[in-house]
């Protein structure tokens, strides 16, 4: 931590207190952060730091309490101000336009003229000197769709610093890294620190709040439960903080009793609409009772083998069969009657309609089925019902059938999604990136639900781009680099080794 | 962001927030009338008492909603799979060819409640029909159902006066319109139900076709909200990469949503047609087909939604007529200016005063 003398904290919160209608989002929350330090805030999904941030971005305003930047109370009406004032935001969904250059998009927005010629040529020299100061190296005139994803978030922290911003808040930064990406981003954090500037940390990983944080804040529904002094906690105990119980931070299993053959791919191709080929030549197979995990940097072709297989997408040659049975003429919703269920990677745009009431969602897929109603009708009665008792058995908050989709928090969603697909009890599931945004709470809830589909001797095919989470749930795991499939290790094997692979550099 | 997610109660959305918008449509159209030199209080007065101050204004104003909900149900049903059916005009006039060709072939021999089920039939047949190619077009082909629709307005309307001046045509009669259908082809007046009020109908044509709509509309409802297909039709208007991930097949829905929603159109013409002219003729549609977007529009595409916004057009439908008719400064070109007015509010700009509202609703939600 700084020893900076001047002893008035980068950012103050006193009181903060936001409803949303009945919901109360943020509780008379209190946070000093430290100027020069790097402050990790964790909570459950729903918890309220999403809230809390935007309060201090300024995309909502407090109902009540005051924000204190540097010593002065301020009030932030919009982003404008925060940036005015110091604060800078890098997204968990990157904000830049993918074809600009990294430099048109850093001065997007400030230009300062309608000429831009001059003025990004200032723009040069400045992010220059920045990237020199923080070693945040990337090619400002490459086109940043181009850029791999690390990249692309230091153009955003290039981006927050050209701005002009002292404080920093990054938000779950290292969703879309790899190992090694995440590591060079902690690296450019701690050098963000030692020149003098504040971080705040918004994650829910826990080993990353261990890893580079000074200060840690817990919030749990709407409140600030905790802080620590990051070297004085422990895993286990943040981990309780959140979720408000002990949590079991390793899935236990036992053995993996593989069976027969569930899911087999033979020599898979598929395209993208530019015809590039995403999955290139592939083939395994999944068996009764094993959890097959599909390990690999995002956009390596995981996400295009998993829509093969849901019949999402149309392969260009190759074979898919379930339970034996060829499916390359059966749409989603034939390959589910085989006893096929998709926890989808995009829950937003696939897995749910989030304008529908959260009971529509309940039977999205399966709505042909003859218990939703006799007939061309829908039984509204029974599908209510239905989606009553897989809200109790899933713990879904609230628990409301009628409620809007989109106003349940993330964690719930995936629920939402995780209840409609297990509870049919599928001989084969295929799950994408089943914890992406979810809280630990409902990580452990998810992860035992997949644990049970394999000990109930069905087959699970899991595509994740958290290596922990494959480590920790497969029995077989299968390395994606490029499309094709580079290797195949056990459960034990190595994150180094594993990242290796991903990286495309060992097989 | 901020205010555009925020839920409000629905009898704000859907009660408080027309309301403020239409009286904002009409703020401004007051304030047009007043430009003109005109007292824009008298004009409200005329316009109110010209579509509902009698019975026979509340018979024309009845009538032109009926034309209304049809057409609103045909933009809507399209609208909740995700397609802007433009052409409702033109299926409503091809509807009218089925209505007229049962009126023609039945009213000889048999009376109006026996040909009532084939003219229904008929006219959404046709007018099905004539939203089915636009809507291959757009399953199987990718072809903008907007701009195929358009076109299909221009070639529906090219197809019936050619039929009218070379086919239906009375011999020796020089209006491009077939004969007057007889008492077993036309649909009756509802002079009766108004009776009920104490009302006189006199000449206004409110028919029985009211009530198909009236009917209509509960199916609609029915389909959309209570039938799988609906489900599937508001998975894809929604969210067609979750339709996909469903199963939802989607040149299915597409063809058949269209096929409903032209079906619909073409039943505007057992109003005009069967119910009011008893006879088919050049230009019947007379725009229903458009207003019907903006009554869908208006009316979030909910049945209950669209009788309430086909009831305001129908006003200033019929009370504008009377409005140009009482002064003649008000032209009828000013009418269209206020009805522009008020899509203009009701429809295009309907997210304009919700931050304010929702910014005075959490003052007031939070005290």
């Amino acid at each position: 931590m700084s020893l900076d003398p001047s002893p008035a904290p980068a950012i103050e919160l006193v009181g903060i207190d936001k409803k949303f209608g009945p919901v109360h989002a943020n509780k008379n929350i209190n946070l000093t952060v430290a100027r020069g330090s790097i402050h990790g805030i964790i909570g459950e999904n729903g918890a309220g730091k999403s809230t809390l941030m935007s309060i201090i971005y300024g995309f909502y305003q407090a109902d009540q309490g005051q924000i204190r930047i540097n010593g002065k109370p301020i009030v932030i009406r919009d982003s404008q101000t925060a940036i005015s004032s110091g604060i800078g935001m890098v997204h968990q969904h990157f904000m830049l336009v993918e074809n600009f250059t990294v430099l048109e998009n850093v001065v997007l927005g400030v230009e300062g003229g309608a000429l831009l010629g001059r003025d990004a040529a200032r723009a040069r020299e400045e992010l220059k000197r920045l990237q020199k100061d923080y070693g945040l190296e990337v090619d400002l005139d490459a086109i940043v769709e181009e850029l791999p994803v690390g990249a692309q978030q230091r153009v955003e922290i290039l981006k927050a610093l050209y701005r002009g911003a002292d404080i920093l808040i990054l938000d779950e930064p290292t969703g879309v890294l790899t190992p090694a990406e995440a590591d060079h981003l902690f690296n450019v954090l701690r050098v963000l620190r030692e020149q003098g500037k504040t971080i705040l940390l918004i994650t829910h990983k826990l080993r990353e709040i261990m890893a580079i944080t000074d200060t840690v804040s817990v919030m749990r529904r709407g409140e600030m439960v905790a802080t620590r002094a990051t070297a004085e906690t422990t895993v286990e105990e943040l981990a309780e903080l959140m979720v408000g119980r002990r949590v079991l931070l390793h899935v236990e299993k036992g053995e993996a009793k593989p069976g027969p053959v569930l899911l087999s791919v033979k020599n898979l191709t598929v395209k993208d609409s530019r015809g590039l080929k995403m999955v290139d030549n592939v083939s395994f197979d999944v068996r009764a009772g094993e959890i097959v995990g599909i390990a690999g940097v995002a956009g390596n072709g995981q996400s295009e083998l998993l829509e093969a297989i849901a019949g999402i997408r149309k392969p260009s040659s190759g074979e898919i069969l379930i339970d034996g049975q060829p499916v390359a003429e059966l749409d989603a919703a034939r390959r589910r009657e085989l006893g096929l269920a998709h926890i989808p990677e995009d829950r937003h745009h696939m897995g749910l309609v989030l304008k529908f009431e959260e009971y529509e969602n309940s039977i999205l897929g399966y709505h042909r089925d003859q218990r939703y109603g006799r007939g061309a009708f829908l039984d509204l009665e029974a599908i209510r019902k239905d989606a009553e008792d897989k809200i109790a058995k899933y713990d879904i908050r609230p628990p409301n059938p009628r409620l809007k989709t989109a106003n349940f928090s993330g964690g719930n969603q995936q629920k939402i999604v995780v209840a409609r697909e297990i509870e049919r009890d599928p001989k084969l599931l295929i799950v994408g990136q089943p914890t992406r945004g979810v809280d630990v709470g409902a990580i452990e809830f998810i992860h035992r639900r997949i644990i049970e589909r394999r000990d109930a001797g069905k087959a699970v095919l899991l595509v994740s781009v958290e290596l922990d989470e494959i480590r920790s749930l497969s029995d077989r795991i299968l390395v994606m680099f490029a499309g094709k499939i580079v290797g195949e290790k056990t459960s034990e094997a190595g994150e180094q080794t594993l990242g290796l692979m991903m990286a495309g550099i060992a097989a | 962001m901020t205010t555009a997610s925020v839920p409000l109660p629905n009898w704000i959305s859907y009660g408080l927030i027309p309301l403020l918008n239409l009286l904002l449509a009409f703020f401004f159209s007051g304030l047009v009338v007043w430009w003109i030199g005109e007292s824009p209080l008298e004009a409200l007065k005329f316009l109110i008492q010209g579509s509902l101050g009698r019975g026979d204004a509340i018979g024309f104003t009845l009538f032109y909603t009926t034309s209304f909900i049809f057409t609103g149900l045909s933009v809507a049903v399209a609208f909740h799979a995700g397609l802007f059916n433009i052409g409702s005009e033109g299926q409503a006039y091809v509807g009218g060819l089925g209505a007229a060709l049962a009126a023609l072939a039945l009213d000889h021999y048999v009376p109006w409640y026996v040909t009532m089920p084939f003219a229904i039939t008929a006219a959404a047949i046709f007018g099905a029909a004539w939203a089915f190619i636009p809507a291959w077009l757009q399953a199987k082909r990718g072809s903008h159902i907007v701009i195929t629709t358009i076109m299909f307005n221009f070639i529906g309307a090219a197809l019936m006066v050619y039929l009218l001046v070379n086919v239906f045509i009375v011999p020796g009669k020089m209006a491009p319109e077939t004969r007057t259908f007889l008492e077993g082809g036309q649909l009756p007046k509802l002079d009766w139900l108004m009776a009920l009020f104490g009302l006189k109908l006199g000449p206004a044509p409110f028919n029985v076709s009211f009530l198909i709509a009236l009917v209509m509309c509960y199916l609609v409802w029915l389909l959309i909200w209570r039938t799988k297909f609906g489900y599937e039709m508001r998975t894809l208007g929604i969210s067609p990469s979750a339709a996909i991930y469903a199963g939802v097949p989607y040149a299915r829905i597409v063809i058949i949503a269209m096929l409903i929603s032209g079906g619909l159109a073409g039943m505007m013409a057992l109003n005009a047609v069967n119910g009011a002219a008893a006879r088919l003729q050049v230009e019947f549609v007379a725009g229903a087909g458009f207003v019907g977007i903006a009554v869908s529009l208006m009316g979030r595409s909910h049945p209950v939604g669209i009788i309430l916004a086909a009831l305001l057009f129908g006003i200033l439908y019929q009370g504008g007529a009377d409005l140009s008719f009482e002064m003649p400064t008000i032209t009828r070109d000013m009418i269209v200016v206020i009805q522009g007015l008020v899509i203009l509010f009701a429809g295009a700009l309907e997210y304009m005063l919700r931050p304010a509202v929702v910014r005075i609703y959490q003052q007031f939600a939070k005290g």
